[in-house]
């Protein structure tokens, strides 16, 4: 069954979808957005070095991934610029050097379309046991840092105060981010990632009055958005990632009407 | 030693620098079980600062905090929770402790929200999620409350009301409480201690102590009739816009 490509680049979306699901709904809390774009930016440069020195490429994306986040605390420290700069700063040079790095790797052949946009056809059996492996992981970890995460994210001091740790929650919610970019590159591609991790969690927040129904609606539609995305990206022959962002767009769209209804019913 | 028992927290000559600039210095008192110390002064003299001091919120802070609680309720001056957050009072409620249902009922029945129960913290008026925030606060049974302007954004026969209710918290619960306020007519009444702060400690001691006391009259007087200049003291000292303080 897993000799099918198919199979694998569902199995596997599947897989990132149940992570990117709760992690999404961080991003959106604690308006991580652009800070997610930059990480993924920085894991094109993460793929150069992975096939420069044959490594493995998750493991690279994740390392690289990591390092720009504490490139960023340590700037955000050290500069009095603005973090909105910083973030663009960081993505924008980390592509840029990764897409240079490329042009000077003459000697090995590259599906630059693939690793921006994902591929289908990319996901190997490895890349399975890495996504469900890692995949599990992160939400193991997730689970644990739950509580003062999601305190700190409602009230930082009242956390703090009342003896939580929500630096430490945030640093490692932080290494989350990068692993979760790191094991989904191959499928959505590093530019549309952080798509995932936010357009089925701003559809959730439409149709949600509760934290814990925005984190279990917004994996159903990360789910929902990875099979129309994948079968439609197997039908009209269209790259993966664009496709599962595309759906999970629609159903956007889709959770606006229900919106629409809350407001004419309180009216 | 009965005295020393009770003392949940005790600030000897504290301070805090932030980019060589002083938020607030020489702060020294004592919060015991069963007391209120209140933290008066203009905006801007380190009452919050004095408050996360003696919450242990700053490394590398001068002089010595001494905390013998880690029971701690805290509700802080500003929390805003916006519309990406769907958060109900009851998720709230449950926000940093796993609580039983009866917990949080009661506590939400003790300051007059019991019915808020269901709705969204966004929903809320000012007054109803102060009252919230301090039930929260409370339905952990701290030994020490911290009350960061308990009051703002509640209207003036609420004020009453709500320092009547924590008044009836800290002899309910016998609960040490440290009360920040600018508004002093009301909060003096119920208090034991009052600090009066302006970057250091102008003066300090009871109610009344402190409300014949000179400087105090300096601080408030001045600051009602003058609200839109910066603040100078008449006597010693004058404090600059960079918050340094110049002898005369």
């Amino acid at each position: 069954m897993l000799d099918d490509f198919f199979i694998r680049a569902l199995i596997a979306g599947i897989g990132i979808a149940l992570v990117t699901g709760p992690l999404g709904c961080f991003v959106v809390w604690r308006r991580l957005s652009y800070f997610g774009d930059t990480l993924s930016h920085s894991a094109l440069l993460g793929v150069t070095i992975a096939y420069s020195m044959e490594f493995n490429i998750a493991v690279s994306i994740f390392l690289i991934s990591s390092l720009i986040a504490l490139i960023l605390i340590h700037l955000q420290r050290k500069t009095n610029l603005p973090s909105d700069a910083l973030l663009g700063l960081l993505a924008h040079s980390s592509l840029a050097v990764g897409l240079v790095v490329i042009g000077f790797l003459t000697f090995i052949r590259f599906d630059i379309m693939g690793l921006l946009f994902g591929d289908i056809l990319a996901v190997d059996k490895n890349d399975l046991i890495i996504i469900w492996f890692g995949g599990g992981l992160i939400l193991l970890v997730l689970k644990f840092i739950w509580k003062p995460l999601f305190a700190s994210t409602v009230n930082y001091e009242l956390a703090e105060a009342e003896g939580l740790n929500p630096d430490r929650a945030k640093a490692i919610f932080t290494i989350l981010l990068a692993a979760i970019i790191a094991i989904s590159i191959k499928l959505v591609g590093v530019l549309l990632i952080t798509g995932l991790l936010i357009i089925p969690t701003a559809m959730a927040r439409n149709i949600s009055d509760t934290p814990q129904k925005m984190v279990v609606f917004s994996i159903i539609g990360g789910l929902l958005s990875v099979f129309i995305g994948l079968f439609s990206s197997l039908e009209f022959n269209t790259p993966s990632g664009p496709s599962i962002i595309t759906a999970a767009l629609l159903l956007f769209i889709i959770s606006l009407l229900k919106i629409k209804q809350t407001i004419q019913l309180k009216n | 030693m009965s005295i020393e028992k009770n003392i949940l927290v005790k600030l000897n000559n504290a301070g805090y620098k932030q980019n060589n600039k002083w938020l607030v210095e020489g702060v020294s008192f004592v919060i015991e079980k069963g007391k209120i110390v209140t933290l008066i002064g203009p905006n801007g003299s380190g009452k919050s600062t004095t408050a996360k001091i003696a919450l242990g919120f700053y490394k590398g802070i001068e002089g010595q905090v001494e905390k013998f609680t880690n029971k701690i309720g805290y509700v802080p001056q500003k929390i805003s929770i916006d519309w990406t957050l769907p958060l109900r009072v009851n998720d709230f409620m449950l926000l940093t402790d796993e609580l039983s249902d009866d917990v949080v009922d009661e506590a939400l029945k003790s300051t007059g929200v019991y019915h808020l129960k269901n709705k969204n913290l966004g929903n809320l008026s000012g007054g109803e999620f102060q009252r919230v925030l301090l039930a929260r606060a409370i339905s952990k049974k701290p030994e020490l409350l911290v009350l960061d302007e308990p009051v703002q954004g509640v209207d003036f026969t609420g004020e009453i009301e709500m320092y009547e209710l924590i008044k009836k918290i800290s002899v309910n619960l016998n609960c040490g409480i440290l009360l920040i306020s600018h508004d002093l007519h009301t909060v003096m009444s119920a208090t034991d201690y009052v600090v009066c702060l302006n970057g250091h400690v102008c003066c300090c001691g009871s109610p009344t102590e402190v409300a014949f006391n000179k400087e105090y009259k300096a601080l408030f007087g001045e600051q009602a009739s003058k609200t839109l200049t910066i603040y100078e003291h008449k006597h010693d000292h004058v404090h600059t816009t960079d918050g340094e303080i110049k002898k005369n």
